[in-house]
């Protein structure tokens, strides 16, 4: 764990660079931590982003299929907004934990 | 009398009808069993079929054989259960009522979740080895094999015995070298996750050793479509990658009645609680074995380390007891790597797999996280054990809690 400074807040990160703590998140960090990953963020980004959030907060597990069945995005347009990391880039941005593949 | 019923008669089903049995008061509880097939298949040795390494009577026994006497057992597919009012309807009409009950349905295989798998390649180039059907045609098409692409592909999350994918690429690898025509073929294993494995040092030490028999990984690929016309498989963000032979792990899901049920998630796994093994939404109905949506793997060791912590806090709850019992996420997988040599890994909910010896500290005999023939012996022996001590719900000598003793903290 170590603390880092985006967008002018102090937050706890992990080693990967995922929030550890999800209340710390705002749309200035979002926009940030997209842009380190080479995305600008879109009306279309954040209506994702504020689904992983709900969905998260809600303590539901997220896998890319569920997103694509959110209504929001199918799972091509989920990779076209996050290429290379549909699920772990939009989560890093959403400032939610690493998505666990349980295995 | 009070009424307890088992939903399904696989691995997890049958070992907790057995030490459930030897456990209840027969003039007080009653013990209902329901599946819908009467084989029961030893899915470990589903592997080794493609091989010719085991043959079909290998792996079939009837499930008769293992119900004990005195045990009431319905062969019917079920419609639903209605958690309510504590019924459980079968297809064809008959009700079910219980007092407690234990779900054990299972994940099943669903090829037509993907567009173009079960299409006409299906059973001639396209192959799973999670049923005895797939495994045994894949079996005759290997035999004629004279070289090409040979992918291994992973589609989805989560799928029962997570390591049988890296065991196939290996066992194909050895079998090929055997029959002369290795340099011919190429193998491929693709998985939409990062790597060889989920958990960082197994992954590490899995895709090490995929390397050094040249086994090509293709991570972070999300199979959208099989192309059939072309022989190729397409990721969603348009990878392609050609196929001879095309190895899936279909697509898992747990059974169709828990949706009718209501009672699980997007993928029809229940909703349970990971501690204690009860749902999420009714005090008296405990789940075990793929059926629940825990995070940890979906295999039968699982099963057996979890059917411990069912039976302590089933008892519990029959009695009004508080349940005393916590699941940690136990699973212990025995990985074939080929030329008699096997890996062992053992890990929980928090403990990813580590190095070391099991089950005793420094002695083994089984290394973990390395490539040894003992660990070979112990996966050999371990269809022995299947069906003489583990369906049987007797006890073998490994504790359901995991165990740091033995492993390196890395």
């Amino acid at each position: 764990m170590a603390e880092k400074t985006i967008a002018g807040t102090q937050v706890k990160v992990t080693e990967d660079g995922y929030l550890e703590d999800m209340t710390q998140w705002n749309e200035e960090i979002a926009r940030e931590i997209a842009k380190e990953i080479g995305i600008e963020l879109t009306d279309k980004h954040f209506e994702v982003i504020n689904y992983l959030r709900e969905k998260t907060f809600a303590k539901e597990a997220l896998t890319i299929r569920s997103v694509g069945k959110s209504g929001i995005v199918d799972i091509k347009q989920l990779y076209a907004l996050f290429p290379k990391g549909p699920l772990k880039f939009s989560s890093k941005i959403a400032g939610i934990p690493k998505p666990t593949s349980c295995i | 009398m009070k009424n307890l019923v088992i939903l399904g008669a696989g691995t997890a089903g049958t070992m907790m009808l057995n030490k459930l049995n030897k456990e209840l008061d027969k003039n007080e509880w009653k013990i209902t069993i329901v599946d819908q097939h009467k084989t029961h298949y030893y899915q470990p040795g589903f592997l080794f079929i493609p091989f010719g390494i085991y043959k079909k009577h290998d792996v079939i026994k009837p499930k008769y054989d293992f119900f004990p006497a005195g045990v009431d057992v319905i062969f019917s597919p079920i419609d639903k259960i209605l958690g309510e009012e504590n019924k459980v309807y079968l297809e064809g009409g008959q009700v079910l009522n219980y007092d407690f009950l234990i779900i054990a349905t299972g994940t099943q295989t669903y090829p037509s979740l993907t567009p173009g798998l079960k299409d006409k390649l299906w059973y001639k180039d396209i192959f799973d080895f999670y049923t005895i059907e797939g495994a045994l045609a894949l079996h005759n098409r290997l035999k004629d094999f004279e070289g090409g692409d040979l992918v291994m592909c992973i589609p989805e999350l989560p799928y029962k015995c997570p390591v049988a994918p890296i065991e196939f690429v290996c066992l194909a690898e050895a079998y090929f070298k055997e029959r002369g025509i290795r340099d011919k073929v190429n193998i491929t294993y693709v998985t939409l996750m990062s790597g060889a494995f989920t958990k960082p040092i197994a992954s590490k030490m899995l895709g090490d050793l995929l390397e050094e028999k040249n086994i090509k990984v293709v991570p972070d690929f999300y199979l959208e479509h099989v192309d059939n016309e072309n022989k190729k498989i397409v990721s969603y963000d348009e990878q392609e990658i050609h196929f001879d032979i095309l190895t899936i792990v279909p697509v898992n899901m747990g059974s169709e009645m828990i949706k009718r049920s209501s009672l699980g998630d997007d993928m029809n796994y229940v909703k349970t609680n990971k501690f204690t093994l009860q749902s999420d939404q009714f005090e008296n109905i405990f789940v075990i074995g793929d059926a629940a949506n825990l995070p940890t793997s979906k295999a039968g060791s699982v099963a057996h380390f979890a059917g411990e912590i069912l039976m302590e806090n089933i008892l519990a709850a029959m009695e009004g007891r508080p349940l005393p019992a916590k699941f940690d996420g136990h699973a212990n997988c025995y990985i074939e790597t080929g030329y008699g040599k096997g890996a062992l890994i053992d890990f929980n909910y928090v403990t990813e797999p580590l190095p070391g010896t099991f089950p005793l500290p420094g002695i083994g005999p089984f290394g973990l996280l390395k490539n040894t023939k003992m660990n070979h012996y112990g996966k050999v022996l371990f269809r022995w054990i299947y069906w003489h001590i583990l369906l049987k719900g007797k006890e073998l000598p490994i504790e359901a809690d995991m165990s740091m003793a033995g492993k390196k903290s890395i």
